[in-house]
């Protein structure tokens, strides 16, 4: 049901704006090429902070320095209660959406779909964001240096809902 | 905070790929990466065009303007920074809208809008408003409500129930995003503008 309003909310959306665009008697064809120019200056915009990111983050993961750093954090995890099986996306979650793809797929294909951490992974995709881009692309797209305490919340959030995603996780199934 | 984690990101990363006899390894790794954020951000030339030409149309016909008075007194409590009708208002819910929805650029394309605006209400430019913390913070909480990649992957490994998992990410998503708010609440408390 839920899949199926977000297939079509796209297609929808676009019919409603057109629609009610048109009954009001604006000029859509106008309107649109005024806003592309728009978007299309601002996705230029961010390219170089795209390249700022994902060569920083293609570095720390091709070294195998990410590995090292799931390696060290492996026995603290596992003792405040975290799943080991899911620690690779806990790490990588923050700094790249594809990298955690990558490793939900992993995880999901080791231990299967309907395991345990095959369940934690899933969810904790679901309901988390990569940081580390989204921090530096929106800033970076309005020229703000000083990022102040964003950061550090959206880690602090971040951590807290890891606990919460694995506590719920435990308790429904 | 970014600049230290991007520095010791390629610090440790080339350092360690030094001794690990890694080192060609990261010629390529630049190579490839730096065509990659081109790619990327070509690809979302054309959707970001298309989402900002739509959204415009909604903008000059008013639509966006009626949706945003609804829902109004979540963002004067999320944002109280904002003046009443200022423009940032209308980005901020439409990111929120295609977020929850999953229209992952769509989304981006209206946050940037938002940031965009959220900048003319800024004193000091150089330096992030509470608005704009808010803002972000409630994004990296993740506000999608179905997580089609999950369940596309979950479907490819054979899954009883790919959807199964719908339920547990809602309720997970809403918590996160509560955190995220009382988190950026309690830091907010501590500055000014």
């Amino acid at each position: 049901m839920l899949g199926v309003i977000s297939l079509s909310i796209v297609p929808f959306m676009v019919l409603i704006i057109f629609i009610h665009g048109y009954i009001k008697g604006v000029h859509i064809y106008d309107a649109f090429i005024e806003g592309a120019l728009d978007g299309l200056k601002t996705a230029v915009k961010l390219i170089p902070n795209l390249i700022a990111i994902f060569i920083a983050i293609g570095i720390f993961r091709g070294s195998q320095a990410l590995d090292m750093l799931i390696s060290l954090c492996r026995p603290v995890t596992n003792l405040i209660g975290i799943p080991e099986e899911v620690l690779p996306l806990v790490l990588i979650r923050p700094l790249s959406g594809s990298g955690a793809l990558a490793a939900v797929k992993d995880i999901i294909s080791h231990y299967g779909p309907d395991s345990f951490p095959g369940i934690v992974a899933a969810v904790m995709m679901g309901s988390s964001e990569t940081i580390f881009y989204t921090t530096t692309l929106y800033y970076g797209s309005v020229g703000i240096k000083d990022h102040g305490y964003t950061l550090k919340a959206a880690l602090i959030s971040y951590v807290i809902s890891i606990f919460i995603t694995v506590f719920i996780c435990g308790l429904l199934l | 905070m970014i600049n230290t984690i991007w520095f010791f990101l390629i610090l440790i990363g080339i350092l360690y790929a030094t001794l690990t006899g890694n080192l060609g390894q990261i010629n390529n790794i630049i190579i490839e990466q730096a065509e990659e954020g081109v790619t990327f951000g070509i690809g979302l030339i054309g959707i970001m065009a298309f989402w900002m030409g739509i959204m415009n149309i909604a903008e000059k016909s008013g639509l966006i303007k009626t949706i945003s008075k609804g829902l109004r007194p979540i963002i004067g409590f999320l944002f109280p920074q904002i003046p009443k009708g200022h423009p940032a208002e209308r980005w901020i819910l439409m990111n929120f809208i295609a977020n929850m929805f999953g229209v992952g650029n769509g989304a981006t394309a209206f946050g940037l809008k938002a940031m965009q605006e959220l900048n003319t209400l800024n004193p000091d430019k150089r330096r992030a408003t509470n608005a704009m913390a808010m803002f972000l913070i409630i994004n990296m909480s993740s506000l999608q409500l179905v997580p089609l990649s999950v369940i596309k992957i979950r479907h490819d490994y054979g899954a009883k129930e790919p959807t199964a998992i719908i339920g547990i990410t809602i309720l997970a998503t809403f918590l996160s995003t509560l955190v995220a708010i009382i988190v950026g609440k309690i830091f907010e408390g501590g500055r000014r503008c």
